[in-house]
């Protein structure tokens, strides 16, 4: 009779241990969020700092941003024309295509390739140069990690992450106009002109970027703080790794819905 | 030699969780002397040099680096002090992402307004000390691990340091790496006027180059003394330790129930 209590009893405790545990991780991860921004002066005063990591971080995710980008917004102008001809606007595909990208696939899918690309970079770095006692070393001599590894990190990645989705939804336009102005043959003239009556610079653009950089700001904390806190063994960077990625996409889907809910509400 | 006290360490002790690592440890460092740090693995040895850093506080007890405590020093006193110390990693701890000569001048560019040209010949010299000039424009994955360390040891005396630690500098190196790297500890400590501290179980190689020794045996110094003294000292630990023996004070098995009881002999045999 006593077994199963004593059974559910632990399960009650394990969750509330669990729980317990992710409350103190997520004000850990608060309190460094708080540390990382309080301790930027460095990165801006020495913005080459900042510059070295843009390169990684941006430059090198170019790649995968411009292509992704390419085929996504060629898919979404094979999709819109196909439904868009069985009411004869076909011409609109433009505007459908650009609407598509600049308030949510390009800042969505950019962030979440970002994440996956940057972000996991920047933990497993961070995580590493933990594992093999570069932050303490750096410490003994008297040079504050947050200041100087990881903080111009986090800098980079705000910076470039909305200049990604940016890049993202113009190879997406172009992807869109090679299908469907070149291929199939839709209009020139109007596909453009549409796109650009339709696509407002203040509700549209505005607030796609506006959302890129939340994302920026999200992904680069997550990856950063992630990679700061893992344990300094194999299993503990691969870990962290895997957790920047999944979180940070997980944190890109809701935050999304809850930016647009507010950005387009009634429009 | 100018035998002013550098380090003093009184009735230090230090836990972690529950777990009694350091028991009323008590030293003196004078300026200018290499001291080395002997004992088994996690006797505690390199929870002194954190202590002595300045990177974990004492459970009570204090050590005192010239003249100030550490552990009340603020946050600015104590990267302050931290300037004038080196340490040596057990693997080097490089910078992996900057060349073996950014390695070396991060500290001169961190913590000085030096141009860069003066920058360079500094770290060309300190590069040269170690024997390493030729490989500074290499990155640390192309070093072996006895550069890695002499790399290291460059790097960690950038700044002219009063005190150097090194933990565990001879682990993982072959013969001839391994007294490179202890005669230039013993050149640099005399070079620079500094007092070093090594923290190691490498016994043949430390006592052929330092001033004293001291072990650490669960937490407490269990000897002490001039290599001269530690060789022939008849104390059963420091007997165990310097001559390499499997058992002594220091058991060879772990606590264990009687190995028959274990094997189910007992009846058997009885």
């Amino acid at each position: 009779m006593l077994k199963p209590i004593a059974r559910i009893i632990s399960v009650i405790q394990g969750i509330g241990h669990r729980v317990i545990e992710a409350v103190w991780r997520l004000g850990r991860a608060t309190r460094f969020f708080l540390l990382v921004l309080l301790k930027s002066g460095t990165s801006l005063r020495r913005f080459g700092l900042v510059i070295r990591e843009l390169y990684y971080t941006g430059v090198l995710s170019l790649i995968i941003i411009v292509v992704s980008g390419l085929f996504v917004g060629m898919v979404l102008g094979l999709q819109g024309y196909e439904t868009l001809q069985k009411y004869g606007s076909e011409t609109a595909v433009g505007t459908l295509v650009a609407l598509s990208l600049v308030r949510e696939l390009g800042p969505v899918v950019a962030a979440l390739l970002f994440a996956s690309r940057a972000g996991s970079a920047i933990t497993a770095e961070i995580g590493l140069m933990k594992a093999t006692e570069q932050l303490t070393a750096m410490g003994m001599m008297a040079v504050d990690p947050v200041a100087r590894v990881v903080a111009p990190r986090f800098w980079a990645g705000v910076i470039s992450m909305p200049l990604l989705a940016a890049i993202f939804s113009v190879m997406g336009v172009f992807g869109g106009y090679l299908v469907t102005v070149l291929f199939i043959g839709v209009d020139e003239g109007s596909f453009w002109s549409q796109m650009q009556s339709n696509v407002d610079f203040r509700i549209d653009i505005l607030n796609g970027f506006i959302k890129s950089c939340f994302f920026g700001v999200a992904v680069t904390a997550i990856a950063v703080f992630e990679g700061y806190d893992s344990p300094p063994t194999a299993e503990g960077v691969s870990g962290a790794t895997t957790r920047t990625v999944v979180t940070s996409s997980l944190v890109i889907l809701g935050l999304d819905f809850i930016l647009t809910a507010f950005m387009f509400r009634g429009l | 030699m100018a035998s002013e006290t550098l380090i003093e360490i009184n009735d230090l002790n230090f836990s972690y969780d529950t777990r009694t690592i350091l028991k009323g440890v008590n030293m003196t460092m004078r300026r200018g002397q290499l001291i080395a740090i002997m004992g088994g693995s996690g006797s505690g040895k390199t929870t002194l040099l954190k202590l002595i850093g300045g990177a974990v506080r004492p459970s009570s007890g204090y050590v005192k680096v010239s003249g100030q405590v550490i552990h009340e020093l603020n946050r600015d006193a104590l990267f302050k002090m931290r300037r004038k110390m080196g340490m040596l990693f057990q693997f080097g701890a490089l910078f992996t992402d900057l060349s073996v000569f950014d390695n070396v001048a991060f500290q001169m560019r961190e913590h000085t307004d030096l141009s860069e040209s003066m920058i360079r010949d500094l770290v060309l010299m300190k590069l040269h000390a170690v024997g390493l000039r030729g490989a500074h424009q290499l990155m640390p994955a192309e070093l072996s691990g006895g550069m890695a360390r002499r790399v290291a040891l460059a790097r960690s005396i950038a700044l002219d340091p009063m005190l150097m630690m090194f933990d565990e500098p001879f682990t993982g190196l072959d013969p001839i790496s391994l007294s490179v790297i202890g005669g230039l500890i013993r050149r640099l400590t005399d070079a620079l006027g500094m007092t070093s501290i090594i923290v190691t179980h490498d016994v043949q190689e430390s006592l052929s180059i330092v001033d004293y020794v001291y072990f650490i045996a669960d937490g407490v110094i269990a000897a002490h003394g001039t290599p001269d003294d530690v060789k022939e000292s008849e104390a059963p630990f420091v007997h165990q330790f310097v001559h390499g023996e499997i058992d002594g004070p220091v058991p060879f098995h772990y606590p264990a129930q009687a190995y028959l009881q274990d094997l189910n002999l007992e009846k058997a045999l009885a």
